[in-house]
């Protein structure tokens, strides 16, 4: 209390000795007390009650005081937009000085400060500078064009500013070039993708922009270079003309430049390739020359290093032959940072080649010997993926990875086992005579994955082990406290040696883990599947052998490569930005905001009301991105999610299953038997038939048009032979994307009259997680977690390294959490772990999660409420509905009832009445009439309801369910 | 895409602000703030040793550079030129030691806004070059001496002090034009007694050896630094023979004559200045061969014998070497022996350090050295072996293989009545001299 008060007293004596003294006569005295209040400012004090005395020191011939009043200015206007407007005058008559450095001052901190009253005052000075005699000026003005679009984009258009800044294109001085081009740029970023084109890039343009790189800055020629890339041009001419032209800039000292350079030429190197002959010469002398400025980037500071790995990582992928011959360069130096080692690491795996194979095997076990076991781990892996990857080298690898194994560390031994688990899955009945010295290190085994990854082996090799046995036996000692990764492994396992050597002792085992793991278990996937096998070997000894110990699809090393179109459009167009890093499209983490408008174009709906850009950003209250890029996902989703969604109260397979092991033989049927049996509604300690439904998601995995198996790298997918459903999971739209870390899927589903987040969570970290909690933010529904606390379905609720678990979050509707209007689908959502903190992520509340089962109404109601309702709100969406009855049934699965269905004889279109209602967050009834020709593109679409708001809604929202992704 | 930031800050390693400077208004203080605590200060698991310097929260993506005990942060919300945003803060370090000279007190604060003020607009960097804004912004600032009689105003101000201000003004269209102009880095007018230019071609090499003495990797990273003091407009042409694997040229260079003519072609700036880097692979003569033997010898003893050969001619001599033979953790104490120079086990690094003052071409030198290791009972762990380092310095030795061929001077305006004196100085360092053990 007493120390409270001492603090705010003086802090009141110290802001009003500061006011005393910005009004003294002195001049030093005053410019004193004007450093003192930036002083302040830097370390975050509120000094904005001094906002009109600082005003008033504004007018002076002392330029660095003028400046300390503008830095003033800039950071506290907006907290009091009445009086800034008293600054007004002064900055229009710096804008005419005689000293172009204050001109240019007065023009740039005008822009910068953001309240309409000043923006009007703006415009004429800023036309005036625009022209100056002094290139100085003028580039500042050029980028103040940028800072008025952003606040007021009407008024730059109305008053021909964007005319201008394509004049100035043409301006004598580079750097007003340069920035007239970065300013277009930004402004064309801010009116969005669907804003038109305002560079309007032609060759006469093009050659200015060419010219003008030779000479302007470093940072100008940054700028100049992206939008050479940007530029679209089919002809493989002019491609070489501008590669002729960018060349020489990847000798330049700035890495910056040499990337955008390198960026150029990438996408030069496609529109040759267009040409006749192709341009094979072409691209090799490129190639040639590129190569030694991307080695030379890694010279620099490990934070541009590690930008440049990631990049190059790219580069790579896209082609191989640039670098093919550097792959020592990428060798880790023993005190580079980790982050450094692990792209590197990365790079050395894609550039390995029978060529080089010997030394970067030399290479890598020298790292494996190094002292963080991250590094280490990582290492190992690298081995088995080269094994994977080259089959003439795999021999040596594997001799590697057995003098590795004689090292005895821990960690070592079982990463190397891990991955020889891989190799053996690549490569059948060739080294299986290892087994034995594999055999010999089974103590040392204490990592859940490597565990499973033995068991594996054991179980696979039955045969040819003689003590297969008691190895297992030994193993199943601890059956009820392994992880599920390790029981479900044990139980296959077991399995597979009882199929293969029916001995009295296999059989005791077998009857042990199958009662074991179905009664005393509480793991719904290792019930299920023992359960499975239960009767599988019951009923027919000879189709459990034909199922289980089927031929195994052969698994390539593609863990870490990226889709084909992605990889393009990370190279092409976004080589360099922050989405290259992340080697993630864009949309997945930038700002909802721009988006919004996106979607709202496509959709060619009226233009959303965009939130306000300054609202602060806490954390939590960010409008991110996912969303929409969940719900393209979820578009993309294909029936394999619809049998997911039907396995109701149990978790999806937290741990791998041996999908790998059963699979492929499973005839087809299987499918839609168990698909059926998911169906039932069923309990905890349901009988065998009913149990099997969780085991349906193997099946639906395999179904899928995945690859079964994947080998596990980069800590990214799921154990390869310990048999996974990546498929299954990957049907789940990304919600947050974490390479190295802990990623999130997920979708929010109606089930049985409730909302359920279905959830996958990867860890791709090297330790367990676990401790997981989840939270919403208030959102328009109320919706919120019926408890917080995530029910994972592994000992200790946590989810092992390197492994996928699955979960399920009923949510429940609280009113009192509703946000106000207007409605907003926004759901933000907070995942917190022990290990890695918290995690926050965005999803979109899907127009078919909220529409209620109970919400039809009878079609004279229906007539009466159209009529007695509020106006209509109509769009026109850009989708394709193959039939009438086609658009009924999804419609129907999406709880919209459908009410009458008419052809409009005039058009020839087809007219569907629907309803649907949502409680949550007080929607109400919702009436919709949809009006479209089959087959042909696009639907109009009337929503009518209580609020107005609705209408967005419902627009956002049909498209994935008139797509029967929903 | 063009814009590289929204705000940059600066923190300490503590993680408080230091200075914060905001360029677009999509971002805020608290966002900056939460850099604290959930990268600077996250579980190590979740630390920048591991995740690398860029990271996205929520949907503001936050780059960070560490520079001694500085953090330099940007901030943005849109997918921008990561490449651009990370070089542009390297660019702000060598501009801030340029300015300070290393030193960063409270009083360079007002400073470092009215450089952020130039560096960067709107998200654009702008002028980071420090030779061109030390013209427009010098250490103590732009002062108009209108001064108090001035203190009336632009239009009160008595005649003297206008044509005062019009001088004023016409200096900083000067210093504008030479920001902005075709030849930026050198602005007209410039005249010396003598003209004089110096260039330094500092090496450094980077070799990886193994124990056997083979060669794993090898690299020499060049560069060649001017100290220019010439009148007028010079242009320098710089022959080399070329030996290079790859160059990065200065500003004032023009590439595209090198590209087509192999000739290093410029204007340069007044003063100090980094003309180019280059890099090269192949053809490099290492200085120093270096024979490990490092036996373990039962667990608690290790044997090390270490020796030294210079390969350079005995005419020239090695300034200081340091050779670094690591250790393992549970060392105890060292008994050592050397043929020159001096030895000690220094616990900190975990490492022999062997210094001698100099080295002369074509010798030998040995370290042995007998190491006690303290027993212990539960180390798992076996001991990483890390490399053994060398730190020298070689003046006058070229290890590269590059040569100056010529280097010639043309003023177009004095033409032969130009004279320069030239000088050239060759040094070669060592970088990552490693020998794996």
């Amino acid at each position: 209390m007493s120390d409270g008060k001492y603090f705010s007293t003086t802090k009141r004596g110290e802001i009003h000795e500061l006011k005393e003294e910005l009004r003294s006569l002195d001049r030093p005295k005053k410019k004193d007390a004007v450093k003192k209040v930036i002083a302040a400012m830097t370390v975050g004090k509120d000094v904005s009650m001094l906002f009109p005395d600082v005003v008033n020191c504004m007018q002076t011939d002392d330029l660095e005081l003028k400046k300390l009043v503008y830095l003033y200015l800039i950071n506290y206007a907006k907290t009091q937009p009445d009086l800034a407007i008293m600054a007004v005058n002064t900055f229009v008559k710096d804008s005419q000085d005689p000293n172009p450095l204050i001109r240019a001052l007065a023009v740039r901190t005008m822009g910068c400060i953001r309240v309409d009253k000043i923006t009007e005052y703006l415009c004429d000075p800023l036309q005036r500078c625009l022209k100056d005699d002094d290139p100085y000026v003028r580039k500042t003005a050029a980028v103040c064009v940028a800072k008025l679009y952003d606040i007021n984009p009407e008024l730059v258009e109305d008053r021909g500013f964007l005319d201008m800044l394509r004049e100035m294109l043409s301006d004598a001085n580079p750097m007003v070039v340069a920035n007239a081009l970065a300013a277009l740029q930004e402004i064309q970023e801010l009116a969005g993708p669907g804003g038109k084109d305002l560079l309007q890039m032609s060759t006469q343009t093009l050659n200015k922009l060419l010219a003008a790189l030779n000479e302007c800055t470093e940072w100008g020629q940054v700028f100049i270079l992206d939008s050479l890339a940007a530029y679209d041009t089919r002809d493989p001419k002019d491609a070489e003309k501008i590669a002729e032209r960018v060349l020489p800039r990847l000798q330049h000292v700035n890495s910056a430049v040499v990337l955008s350079a390198v960026k150029v030429i990438l996408r030069c190197m496609d529109v040759v390739a267009l040409g006749p002959s192709g341009g094979e010469d072409t691209i090799k002398a490129w190639s040639k020359k590129m190569a030694p400025p991307l080695v030379t980037l890694l010279a620099a500071e490990p934070e541009v290093q590690y930008v440049a790995l990631r990049n190059i990582n790219l580069i790579v992928q896209r082609r191989p032959a640039v670098l093919a011959n550097e792959v020592k360069v990428f060798f880790c130096k023993y005190n580079d940072p980790l982050y450094v080692k692990m792209e590197k690491l990365e790079i050395m795996i894609r550039l390995a080649s029978d060529k080089n194979i010997d030394q970067v095997l030399l290479e890598l076990k020298e790292y494996a010997q190094e002292v963080d076991v991250d590094f280490v781990r990582k290492a190992v892996r690298a081995i088995g993926r080269c094994a994977v990857a080259l089959e003439k080298a795999t021999e040596r690898c594997i001799n590697v990875l057995l003098e590795l194994i004689q090292t005895k560390v821990s960690y070592v031994v079982q990463e190397a086992i891990i991955v020889i688990k891989d190799i053996f899955r690549r490569y059948p009945n060739q080294y299986e005579s290892i087994i034995a010295t594999l055999c010999d290190n089974l103590d040392s085994l204490d990592e859940p994955e490597a565990k499973s990854s033995m068991v594996w082996i054991i179980g696979e090799y039955a045969e040819r082990i003689d003590n297969a046995d008691e190895l297992l036996e030994a193993f199943l000692e601890t059956f009820p406290e392994e992880t599920s990764m390790v029981q479900l492994q044990l139980l296959t396992a077991t399995v597979k040696l009882f199929l293969k050597k029916p001995t009295e002792s296999a059989q005791k085992m077998i009857s042990a883990v199958l009662s074991c793991a179905t009664t005393e278990t509480d793991n719904p996937d290792l019930r299920d599947r023992a359960y499975i096998y239960w009767r599988l070997l019951s009923t027919d000894p000879e189709a459990a052998k034909d199922v289980v110990l089927a031929e195994k699809p052969v698994i390539a090393d593609d863990s870490s490569s990226l889709d084909p179109s992605l990889l393009e459009a990370l190279v092409s167009r976004y080589l360099a930005t922050v989405a290259a890093v992340y080697h993630r499209p864009p949309e997945t983490f930038v700002s909802r905001q721009r988006l919004a408008v996106t979607r709202a174009d496509e959709l060619g709906a009226r233009k959303f009301e965009e939130e306000d850009g300054s609202v602060p950003g806490a954390m939590v209250s960010d409008n991110n991105a996912a969303a929409a890029a969940g719900a393209a996902a979820a578009a993309a989703a294909s029936s394999v999610g619809d049998l997911l969604d039907m396995s109701d109260p149990t978790p999806m397979p937290a741990a791998p299953v041996a999908a790998a092991a059963v699979a492929p033989a499973a005839p087809r049927g299987l499918d839609d038997l168990l698909g059926g049996l998911g169906s039932l509604d069923m309990g905890g300690g349901a009988p065998p038939a009913a149990s099997t439904s969780a085991s349906a998601d193997p099946f639906a995995a395999l179904s899928g048009p995945a690859p079964a198996t994947s080998l596990s790298g980069g800590g990214a997918a799921p154990v390869a032979g310990a048999g996974m459903s990546p498929a299954a999971l990957s049907q789940l739209p990304t919600l947050l994307a974490n390479p190295g870390g802990v990623s999130v899927q997920g979708r929010l589903v109606r089930q049985a009259g409730q909302i359920v987040y279905q959830l996958a969570l990867r860890n791709d970290t090297m330790a367990p997680v676990d401790g997981l909690m989840i939270q919403t933010n208030r959102n328009s529904f109320g919706l919120g977690p019926a408890s917080q606390v995530l029910a994972i379905p592994t000992p200790g609720g946590a989810v092992p390294p390197g492994s996928v678990a699955a979960v399920r979050v009923p949510l429940l509707i609280d009113v009192s959490k509703v946000t106000p209007p207007p409605l907003s689908t926004g759901l933000q959502v907070a995942l917190r772990t022990t290990q890695v903190g918290v995690l926050y992520f965005n999803d979109a509340v899907p127009l078919s999660a909220l529409t209620e089962e109970t919400g039809s109404m009878e079609a004279a109601d229906f007539l009466a409420a159209w009529k007695a309702l509020p106006p209509e709100a109509s769009a026109r969406l850009p989708l394709a509905v193959p039939s009438a009855d086609v658009a009924k049934q999804r419609l129907a699965a999406a709880n919209l009832f459908v009410l009458a269905h008419r052809q409009v004889p005039a058009t020839g279109q087809d007219a569907i009445y629907a309803t649907c209602r949502i409680t949550a967050g007080g929607v109400g009834q919702v009436l919709l009439e949809l009006k479209f020709v089959a087959g042909a593109g696009g639907v109009d679409v009337s929503v009518k309801a209580e609020r107005q708001d609705v209408a967005q809604l419902v627009f956002d929202g049909l498209p994935s369910v008139l797509l029967g992704a929903a | 895409m063009a814009s590289a930031a929204s705000a940059i800050y600066f923190f300490n390693l503590r993680g408080d602000i230091l200075l914060e400077r905001r360029y677009k208004d999509d971002v805020d203080r608290e966002i900056a703030e939460s850099f604290r605590d959930r990268i600077l200060n996250a579980r190590e698991r979740d630390s920048a040793a591991v995740h690398g310097p860029i990271r996205t929260l929520g949907s503001v993506t936050f780059m960070y550079l560490r520079h001694a005990d500085i953090y330099i942060l940007l901030l943005t919300r849109s997918n921008g030129n990561a490449m651009l945003s990370f070089r542009f803060m390297t660019s702000l370090v060598s501009l801030f030691q340029s300015y300070f000279e290393g030193e960063f007190c409270e009083s360079s604060i007002l400073l470092m806004y009215e450089l952020l003020d130039e560096v960067m607009d709107y998200g654009l960097p702008q002028i980071t070059d420090p030779s061109i804004l030390k013209a427009l912004i010098l250490q103590k600032g732009y002062k108009s001496e209108g001064g108090i009689l001035g203190s009336v105003g632009l239009t009160g101000s008595s005649g003297d002090s206008a044509s005062k201000k019009a001088r004023d003004a016409a200096a900083a269209a000067n210093a504008t034009l030479a920001v902005t102009g075709a030849v930026g880095w050198r602005r007209e007018g410039i005249k010396y007694k003598r003209n004089e230019i110096f260039l330094d071609i500092v090496e450094q090499i980077n070799v990886l050896m193994s124990q056997n003495g083979s060669i794993l990797r090898q690299d020499v990273v060049g560069r060649i630094q001017m100290k220019c003091f010439l009148s007028d407009m010079p242009e320098l042409r710089l022959g080399l023979n070329d030996q290079m694997q790859d160059a990065t040229f200065h500003q004032c260079v023009n590439l595209g004559a090198y590209e087509s003519q192999k000739v290093v072609t410029f204007v340069p700036p007044d003063g100090e200045f980094e003309l180019m880097r280059y890099r090269v692979n192949d053809g490099i003569t290492l200085p120093f061969k270096v024979l490990p033997v490092i036996s373990e010898v039962g667990r608690t003893k290790l044997e090390a014998n270490v020796s030294i050969k210079s390969t350079f001619s005995n005419k020239l001599q090695a300034g200081p070497v340091v050779v670094l033979v690591p250790v393992p953790d549970n060392t105890a104490s060292a008994k050592l022996l050397v043929t020159s120079g001096r030895a000690k086990y220094d616990a900190t690094k975990k490492a022999l350090v062997w210094k001698m003052s100099k080295f002369l071409g074509g010798t030998e030198h040995t370290l042995r050295a007998e190491v006690t290791l303290v027993a212990s009972t539960r180390d798992k762990k076996p001991w990483g072996r890390p490399p053994i380092q060398l730190q020298f310095q070689v003046p006058m030795l070229g290890c590269s293989g590059l040569r100056v061929q010529y280097l010639r001077v043309v003023e177009r305006k004095q033409g032969s009545a130009y004279k320069v004196d030239k000088w050239v100085r060759k040094l070669c360092k060592s970088g990552d001299y490693l020998i794996r053990i």
